[in-house]
């Protein structure tokens, strides 16, 4: 890598604006060759489908997403488990399971550049120059039989040709980065050695380690206690303020968004059946599904009415009901919604909702 | 209690009813060993630490706390599954520290347990019927061999789900539905006490009320007392009347639910309560943010005085060198074990 950076750059005549030292270690990854377009958009994904090939059948995991992420801006994608939203992700970053993940179409827009154009040389590149993800489990995304001081160093060594000394300077600054103690000293533990919190902060400075515009946060605070969320949280969205990054952060957890993000997809079944900014959303939902969420989720500052729960499951993927897959558990389903699948109606003031009677969800 | 008058909620807690567990200094530690052959013990464990409660006929009481303080052990203790290195656990008038095997066997029907994992919990290889069911092999006089059966769909329609379901494997169900028949098998001995132990965290969103629901339903009906553990403040606050706030294998601050969650006196429940996320973007900001520095310490070899001192905020040199006792400081009726315990409202928006 270190040989091929140097003639590359401004090879493509792209304008940089921007040549402070993050935007100039970027050219050096090589980035130029892609073809991307500073100005553009950051990211821009487009009609996103996903199928499961399995014995069962084709499941749609992801069936037309459409969202995008501006630079310094936070999209929260909220759902249950199986409701695609992972898979989105991994979509995004191209690390999908293949077979049995399949893309059947749409478009991920990187800084005016299809991701899913791209052969799987230069896909390599585009992750964790340009876009990084953090897991949910950060033990088991380690790994245990090297130090995380070399683990974080092989980012470097790997795609800027760092020498193994200076990887593990930059190891030690971004553990500091991140709020780990004794920085210097903890580079050449191993995972286990470090609690819940440490590792996923370890797991946040490998996926900032080369200046990533775009992160993704897969439910990155799930399998930590309350105040080790907190600051992870804090770490999360500090660090996106600092370098403005987009963050994707997904999750099952209605509070986490509400506290973080500027505007939110929620999912249901593969399809994302609400997009709206976050004040507008949690005010006065425009599905039934959102709706029905927000009331039966109890509130640590309120305390008194009882629950409205969601009758039912959540479909299988494989056997989705004909017309909106939610209509099975709707409160106000009519006989239009069992043959009709509803498009994602614009709701107006920039959000939208897939219920053919979104206006009366919005006045209930 | 040193009010003169009783307040409402005293008065409250008055009408409930009787005391049908009486937890007094209950430790639990679990000796630390090295060696292969000759094991020698270098240290122990301290998960629990000198715990103190009662529990009241028909009431739940949340224990909640982060990850190792203790509230599983206390759980366990509680359930005669580990016995307690000194203290007293009384259930309905019986001392469960100290009592034979035998005798602990018939006690333990008053009191079952709901697991977290309802996929861990129920054996693949027997039919609901049969892990229903199973309770009634061991305490047999509950109810007489020909009459299972029924019972046993008698239990599944209690907790909603179909009595003709009773042959099948718990695979054939969804996490929920599984989390039905474990609710299910904790009924089967009719007994006082359940203790829940995260009960809703593994469960979707839209189904956790569901399970919620339902446990509230059958307290009513059966006059059930819960023990509910669980990290999730927000599910605790609503179905539980009591808290108790757990910190490294003791209880920081105990008190009625509106006490400690609009009034908590003791910074580790300020701390924890301000960390909780509000899903109402509009109070973004506007609330106090209390972020703890660092992790909670081993329990193997606890700070000395007060526990809570390594990360708290308000630590002075007292709390180094007393360990605060847990009792009840100034106004607010609950207790709390904090030199300088002081109000503070962390929930609710601050404008």
């Amino acid at each position: 890598m270190s040989t091929t950076e140097q003639p590359s750059r401004h090879a493509d005549g792209a304008d940089r604006v921007s040549m402070d030292g993050r935007r100039a270690r970027a050219t050096q990854a090589g980035s130029d060759s892609i073809g991307f377009d500073e100005s553009a958009p950051l990211l821009e994904v487009e009609d996103l489908q996903v199928e499961f090939r399995t014995l069962e059948g084709v499941a749609n995991a992801v069936n037309g997403a459409t969202f995008s992420v501006a630079e310094g801006e936070t999209l929260g994608i909220l759902g249950e488990s199986g409701c695609g939203k992972s898979v989105t992700a991994q979509a995004i970053m191209g690390i999908l399971d293949s077979p049995p993940a399949f893309i059947g179409g749409g478009k991920v827009v990187l800084r005016g550049v299809d991701l899913l154009t791209l052969p799987e040389e230069t896909r390599r590149k585009v992750r964790a120059n340009h876009v990084a993800i953090v897991f949910q489990d950060a033990l088991s995304s380690l790994n245990p039989v090297f130090t995380v001081g070399y683990q974080l160093g092989e980012l470097f060594r790997r795609h800027r040709g760092y020498t193994k000394a200076d990887a593990r300077k930059e190891a030690i600054s971004l553990l500091d980065l991140v709020g780990i103690p004794a920085a210097a000293d903890r580079v050449s533990d191993f995972p286990h050695q470090f609690s819940g919190g440490m590792r996923q902060r370890v797991m946040i400075a490998m996926s900032l380690a080369l200046d990533p515009d775009l992160l993704i946060a897969d439910e990155p605070t799930t399998a930590l206690d309350v105040t080790v969320q907190a600051q992870i949280m804090k770490l999360l969205s500090d660090l996106k303020a600092e370098r403005n990054m987009g963050l994707i952060l997904i999750t099952h957890d209605m509070g986490v968004v509400a506290d973080v993000a500027d505007k939110i997809c929620v999912m249901y079944a593969g399809r994302i059946v609400e997009r709206a900014d976050v004040h507008r959303i949690y005010a006065n939902p425009a599905h039934p599904y959102t709706k029905a969420l927000l009331e039966s989720i109890p509130r640590v500052d309120l305390k008194g009415r009882q629950l409205a729960s969601i009758e039912g499951l959540p479909p299988t993927l494989t056997k989705l009901p004909p017309g909106c897959s939610f209509n099975p558990r709707c409160f106000m389903a009519r006989d239009r919604c069992t043959h009709e699948e509803p498009p994602l109606y614009d709701v107006g003031g920039g959000r939208h909702s897939a219920c053919h009677y979104y206006e009366e969800v919005l006045a209930r | 209690m040193s009010s003169t008058e009783a307040t409402p909620v005293e008065q409250e807690r008055e009408r409930r009813g009787e005391v049908v567990l009486s937890v007094r200094d209950v430790v639990k530690h679990f000796p630390l060993t090295q060696g292969i052959v000759f094991q020698r013990t270098v240290g122990h464990v301290r998960a629990v630490d000198g715990v103190t409660f009662d529990l009241r006929r028909g009431e739940t009481l949340g224990v909640v706390g982060e990850s190792g303080c203790g509230k599983s052990t206390l759980s366990r203790v509680i359930m005669g599954l580990e016995r307690a290195t000194s203290g007293s656990v009384d259930l309905l008038g019986e001392e469960l520290v100290g009592m034979s095997e035998k005798d602990l066997r018939r006690v333990r029907r008053h009191v079952q347990i709901i697991f977290q994992d309802p996929y861990a919990s129920l054996d693949p290889r027997m039919t609901v019927g049969a892990i229903v069911g199973e309770p009634f092999q061991i305490h047999t006089e509950v109810a007489p061999r020909g009459d299972r059966r029924r019972k046993v769909q008698e239990l599944l329609e209690v907790v909603g789900l179909n009595p003709e379901h009773i042959n099948r494997y718990p695979h054939q169900f969804s996490g929920g539905q599984r989390q039905r028949i474990g609710i299910a098998r904790a009924l089967a001995l009719q007994p006082q006490i359940i203790v829940c132990d995260e009960p809703v965290s593994a469960l979707d969103v839209s189904v956790q009320a569901q399970v919620i629901n339902l446990l509230e339903r059958l307290q009513r009906e059966f006059d059930l007392s819960y023990i509910f553990v669980a990290h999730d403040l927000s599910v605790v606050r609503h179905i539980s009347n009591r808290i108790a706030v757990m910190y490294l294998g003791k209880i920081v601050e105990i008190g009625d639910e509106t006490a400690i969650y609009d009034h908590p006196t003791h910074p580790y429940t300020q701390a924890l309560l301000s960390a909780v996320p509000v899903p109402d973007p509009e109070v973004r900001g506007h609330r106090e943010q209390i972020v703890l520095e660092g992790d909670v310490p081993s329990p193997a070899n606890p700070p000395s005085g007060c526990r809570f001192r390594t990360r708290c905020f308000k630590a002075k040199d007292i709390c180094a060198a007393d360990e605060p006792p847990l009792e009840r400081r100034g106004g607010p009726p609950q207790l709390s074990a904090c030199h300088f315990a002081k109000e503070l409202d962390v929930v609710h928006a601050v404008h």
